[in-house]
């Protein structure tokens, strides 16, 4: 049954030439395929789940053309758990969008495209296959941020498809340095071969392949200043489709960030190497603090949640960078609960703009009168990003301190520190207002935004928003059996 | 120095690539141009990869016409799905160029952005 990994990526793939094969015939076909498609993925990634869970790891050899030579799919304690997360996300968001939209056929194919882009970044094991799906997930992005109808969220679009494209072929460039050095492209394969007397860390072209593959991550992943594609893209495309890329994409790539340095680079690399460490925890302390004060200073709600990714990837980066076992167990588990909590968020502005017409922090007023539940489940949401215990956002900032703290890293504790205030400081007021101010007179309230629809917000939308506000809680207080199923597949980098 | 650059003329070649590509992505307004500049790009590496399968005096790599020496193969079959990958973001990258346009009536950046302000 190791087919499940493969199925993963091959159903979905194949799932998104039907909505457009059929669209001609069935109008709204392209939902129930989808659906379909979530719901295959579920299972086949609770397969994969519990098999790593009872033996460790899995691995499967594409085609039949054994490892290294041909391309290797392994799952490991930080991938299945990532890999249940997109079949989590994708059927949360697929009841979200039942309603919502956008409904074209088109949009559910990119959907499903996108599902076996993110799929196999989480799967592979091999460095060329990794840009392969890298840029699946982005050509699928691409599309989705465009499928929002204005010309807006066309440029934002192809803003963010020159800076990927750039970012993912500074990546190609970086593993054509690589291929060059070592003669392979499987991951573990070069593990060794890195390190080997006839190449070593300190060669100038495995250094430039650091340095192109990293940076080449870090556009993908948002961080500051390479981060100018991803608030536009978030803030103007639908509603649905900034909840799932927000949930997925930058984490697929800060998930390819950990592999890449761990399994390919090593710690041995960055012991070597400090400056490799050093400079990337400090470009992302920067990101961090960056981010939130940015994220402070927007209006619009779905801008502020883009520039806080920025600085929440911050943390992730920089917990990657300090090379040590605790740092990076809180640096995944932060990827899981940001993917839980940022799309939650999103769904829940979705909510409150198709229901109520509000998009700013100031339309905020009084909303809880309005939207008891979707108001709470944002509140859950906005305090577990803060990161208050037993919510998952906290399990992951804490391991991230201590981590810092144990490798002595004390300005990075500092700023994880900061940028918990920072980020209560921009939740902090989204929150004053939904609660304590008077609502403002509804003169205009209606008439203003004449762009929605009138879409009716559904039963489904609102479960959504309330699952993924329990699932945040519920993951915080189950932190602990999340790190018992991480460790062990982290324990081998160090 | 002199020595590097004509031993190295692939590399070389395969940088002032990257060099323009880079240049127009950046600098010119003109939405097309940028797209093109973005091939040009990425051509650079695809260029980079292939030379760094050449092997001196190598056949192409078909088996069976009695030669002893090929060139490494990978690189190129790497770079065939690269290439692929690089068409459909140039096909993408041109149907949104199309929406913007509807949208804007302009595809100069400059025009673009005060088109954005007076809405």
């Amino acid at each position: 049954m190791t087919d499940a990994l493969v199925l993963l990526v091959v159903v979905p793939i194949a799932a998104s030439l039907f909505p457009v094969a059929l669209g001609g015939r069935f109008e709204r076909i392209g939902w129930f395929v989808a659906a379909a498609m979530g719901l295959v993925h579920l299972g086949l990634s609770a397969t994969v789940a519990a098999r790593v869970l009872e033996g460790g790891s899995i691995s499967y050899a594409v085609g039949g053309f054994e490892p290294p030579f041909g391309i290797e799919l392994v799952a490991d304690g930080v991938s299945a758990p990532l890999l249940v997360l997109v079949s989590l996300s994708t059927l949360g968001v697929l009841v979200y969008a039942r309603r919502a939209g956008p409904h074209s056929n088109a949009f559910y194919s990119e959907l499903a495209l996108l599902t076996a882009g993110i799929s196999g970044v989480f799967a592979t094991a091999d460095v060329f296959n990794l840009y392969v799906f890298l840029e699946i997930t982005g050509l699928a992005t691409y599309a989705l941020v465009a499928s929002g109808r204005s010309p807006r969220a066309a440029l934002a679009s192809l803003k963010y498809l020159f800076v990927g494209t750039i970012g993912a072929s500074l990546y190609l460039l970086g593993v054509g340095y690589l291929y060059i050095m070592t003669g392979t492209l499987n991951m573990a394969d070069l593990t060794g071969a890195v390190a080997s007397a006839s190449v070593g860390y300190t060669s100038p072209a495995i250094l430039a392949s650091f340095g192109l593959i990293v940076t080449g991550l870090l556009v993908k992943v948002a961080v500051f200043p390479l981060h100018t594609w991803q608030p536009g893209a978030y803030a103007e495309s639908p509603d649905t489709v900034s909840a799932y890329i927000s949930a997925l994409v930058s984490t697929a790539a800060a998930y390819a960030l950990v592999r890449i340095i761990y399994a390919v680079y090593t710690t041995g690399f960055l012991d070597e190497v400090p400056l490799a460490g050093d400079a990337l925890v400090a470009l992302a302390s920067v990101s961090v603090v960056v981010g939130a004060v940015l994220a402070v200073m927007q209006s619009d709600l779905k801008r502020m949640l883009a520039y806080s990714s920025v600085s929440q990837f911050g943390l992730v980066v920089a917990a990657i960078g300090l090379a040590n076992e605790t740092a990076l167990v809180g640096a995944v588990v932060h990827l899981v609960g940001h993917a839980v909590m940022k799309g939650g968020l999103f769904l829940t502005v979705g909510v409150f703009a198709t229901g109520l017409g509000v998009r700013t922090v100031e339309d905020f007023a009084g909303l809880a009168a309005k939207a008891p539940v979707s108001s709470a489940a944002f509140a859950v949401l906005a305090f577990s990003m803060v990161g208050i215990p037993p919510a998952v956002g906290f399990v992951g900032k804490w391991n991230i301190v201590v981590g810092a703290v144990e490798a002595g890293a004390w300005p990075v504790a500092a700023v994880v520190v900061v940028s918990t205030l920072l980020t209560l400081a921009y939740f902090g007021r989204v929150i004053e207002r939904m609660y304590f101010t008077a609502p403002e007179p509804e003169a205009d309230a209606v008439s203003t935004d004449g762009g929605n629809d009138a879409v009716e917000v559904s039963f489904g939308m609102r479960a959504v928003v309330v699952v993924s506000a329990v699932t945040a809680v519920v993951l915080g207080v189950l932190g602990s059996d999340l790190i018992t199923v991480i460790q062990p597949a982290l324990e081998v980098y160090f | 120095m002199m020595d590097l650059l004509t031993t190295h003329y692939n590399y070389v070649a395969s940088i002032l690539l990257f060099g323009i590509g880079l240049y127009v992505v950046m600098g010119s307004p003109n939405l097309v141009k940028k797209i093109i500049g973005m091939n040009i790009f990425q051509v650079g590496i695809f260029l980079f990869f292939v030379t760094t399968g050449y092997v001196d005096g190598g056949a192409p790599p078909v088996v069976g016409h009695g030669e002893e020496t090929f060139v490494s193969p990978l690189p190129h079959v790497l770079i065939l799905t690269a290439i692929v990958v690089g068409v459909s973001l140039t096909a993408v990258a041109l149907a949104l160029v199309i929406r913007i346009y509807d949208g804007y009536g302009s595809l100069d950046e400059d025009v673009i952005k005060e088109v954005q302000v007076d809405d």
